[in-house]
């Protein structure tokens, strides 16, 4: 017995489409000027990492949601809502509420005690060095997989959208990507994310009231429609959450995940206070919160005017849904729109994941750890902007290298990583006197390399992609055990072996966190 | 007298910010812990097209959207008059 031939939906995806290119192009040569008139103004590494400080409380906000939404969450959450109906919603809500944990516990501790990377206030009034090494290898593991995903995605998506070889497509996002970041910097990096950010509200925007437009403005007629061709099982938990603490260990990945994301976390460095630090997130929550309810809408949307099939028949994993919504509701100039506004949203994301990675393998590594300290200014940016090729080589490297793989687990692994590895360390170093330099070691080792260690042992690793008969560990996200065994870690190295200059440095850290650097107490002397 | 204010500011700073973060923390987890065990509940239909399920999730967001804004009004309104009260305070 044959199966059924797949639906051969009527598409002009994966053919060159005119007004992709051209939106594409003129998204370029906008960003290309934008990199041009900030590479004037990046001639220090503060200007380099931190935009100089002078990002305004709303831009950076909007500029975190640009660097946050990747196409992940664009394409992917639309194409699981198309496909699963509300079980996208469960992904959505856990991306949003990692905001509102950043904001109470991170922001504004992190924007007084730091200067470029996280690991800055990890450091603060422990033993740097080895502090800031292991705080390295949890920013290049979030970094690499997170990259490793993302240009994967892009030269899929590029593939399907332009036509070009995927090779291609990877080496052309690295390349404009490194254009961006090695001559503007953060400052480019910034408008480049704000210009995606407006582009990607302003195109998710357009495509939901052209999808109300057809229900009378009622989202409950459209999703009542849905119910009516694909049963009501679209409104409650299906197969993607079919293992009940699966949900659970992702839910926790999610909301402590983001507070440990480097690139993320390197943004609020590029405001003047901690003031503006609060506004950011204020800012980027309102944001990302309404383009997720907005996704919600275009996955329902595609559900019921493109159909599972064809969606399914374009891309399996449902990627394409938004992109086709568009096609049915503009034609290929729409579609030609929203291409361009995802491959914009890649590179933006891209440019805030090198930077971040750039600052780690310069700022903590070569100049904290290698030169302690002892560099000239014109050292440290040469430094930066070698760590930036280095890491833009190594994102189109590795792209190339896992062509084909599936590498949507990718993000959910960096996501564990942050939040097993980073995550832990931060907070215990900001609210805990006692915590030590073994501990602040001991816990982000252990939480990264133990999330590294239970998703090769997955389901996802050993049985989709090894295709083994069973799985070493149970769950598809390691985040229920990895995040309290970093924290225990942490805790019981803490414990056991007390050190009186960090406990003596905590009061001066605490004063930092709620007086800024600019305090004149916090300098001795 | 300045050390003594800051401590205080920092103890409160700290008291809101753990007491929003397990507001957001367990609505969430109450949402999760739902949807992982109580399949039937977050099935029933509201009104049609819109179930428990969504009701649940949309109040998360709105959620995440109150505590946000609680904790912003609160630093705008305490944390910053007051540190700018410790600055002044303190002759230069």
């Amino acid at each position: 017995m044959s199966p059924p031939a797949p639906a051969t939906p009527a598409t002009s995806l994966g053919s060159p489409n005119l007004t992709a290119i051209c939106f594409f192009l003129a998204f370029v040569a906008i960003t290309l000027a934008i990199t041009w008139w900030a590479a004037r103004r990046t001639k220090t590494t503060e200007e380099f990492f931190a935009a100089g400080r002078a990002i305004s409380g709303r831009q950076n906000g909007i500029a975190l949601a640009g660097d946050y939404m990747s196409a992940a969450s664009f394409l992917g959450i639309a194409g699981l809502v198309s496909l699963s109906g509300f079980d996208g919603l469960i992904y959505s809500i856990g991306w949003l509420v990692g905001w509102p944990i950043v904001l109470f516990l991170i922001a504004e501790p992190l924007r007084n005690l730091g200067r470029y990377t996280f690991s800055d206030v990890v450091s603060f009034r422990l033993r740097e060095r080895p502090v800031r090494v292991a705080a390295a290898i949890g920013t290049l593991a979030v970094v690499l997989f997170y990259l490793i995903a993302q240009m994967v995605g892009a030269g899929n998506l590029i593939k399907l959208m332009f036509g070009v070889s995927f090779e291609l497509a990877v080496i052309l996002v690295g390349l404009v990507m490194l254009t961006y970041v090695l001559l503007g910097g953060m400052l480019a990096t910034t408008w480049v994310q704000i210009v995606k950010a407006v582009l990607l509200m302003f195109g998710a925007a357009l495509l939901c009231t052209l999808t109300l437009l057809q229900f009378d403005f009622s989202p409950t007629r459209l999703f009542a429609r849905a119910g009516e061709l694909y049963g009501e099982g679209v409104f409650a938990p299906g197969k993607q959450v079919a293992n009940p603490w699966d949900a659970v260990s992702l839910g926790l990945a999610l909301i402590f995940g983001t507070a440990g994301l480097p690139h993320i976390l390197m943004r609020f460095y590029t405001v003047p206070d901690a003031r503006a630090a609060r506004q950011s997130v204020f800012w980027a929550t309102g944001l990302i919160g309404a383009f997720y309810l907005m996704t919600f809408i275009l996955g329902f949307g595609a559900m019921v005017l493109v159909g599972r099939d064809a969606i399914s028949a374009i891309d399996k994993g449902g990627n394409m849904a938004a992109p086709l919504l568009a096609e049915v509701l503009g034609g290929t100039g729409l579609l030609g729109f929203i291409a361009a506004v995802a491959f914009a949203t890649i590179l933006a994301v891209v440019a805030g994941l090198t930077l971040a990675g750039a600052a780690a393998l310069s700022h903590d590594l070569w100049v904290s750890v290698h030169r302690r300290g002892r560099t000239t200014h014109a050292e440290q940016l040469v430094v930066a902007r070698i760590a930036t090729i280095i890491l833009g080589l190594a994102a189109i490297v590795l792209g190339i290298l896992f062509k084909g793989q599936n590498v949507a687990f990718m993000v959910g692994l960096a996501f564990a990583v942050a939040a097993s590895g980073n995550f832990p360390a931060l907070v215990l170093s900001i609210f805990w006197r006692g915590f030590t330099t073994a501990g602040a070691v001991g816990a982000t080792l252990t939480g990264t390399f133990s999330s590294l260690i239970l998703i090769a042992a997955s389901p996802t690793m050993m049985v989709d992609i090894l295709g083994h008969e069973a799985a070493l560990f149970p769950l598809r996200n390691p985040a229920i055990v990895t995040i309290p065994l970093g924290f225990a870690v942490g805790i019981v190295l803490s414990l056991l072996g007390p050190e009186a200059s960090a406990a003596a440095g905590y009061d001066a850290k605490e004063r930092r966190i709620i007086m800024g650097a600019e305090d004149p107490r916090n300098e001795p002397g | 007298m300045s050390d003594h204010e800051v401590k205080a500011l920092a103890r409160a700073r700290r008291r809101i910010a753990i007491a929003l973060s397990l507001t957001v923390f367990l609505l969430y987890f109450g949402f999760i812990f739902a949807v992982a065990f109580e399949r039937e509940m977050m099935a029933r239909m509201i009104v049609p097209g819109f179930s428990a399920g969504m009701l649940f999730g949309v109040l998360v967001i709105v959620g995440a959207w109150l505590t946000t804004w609680i904790y912003v009004r609160w630093a705008n309104a305490h944390l910053d008059p007051r540190r700018a009260a410790i600055q002044r305070a303190r002759p230069r």
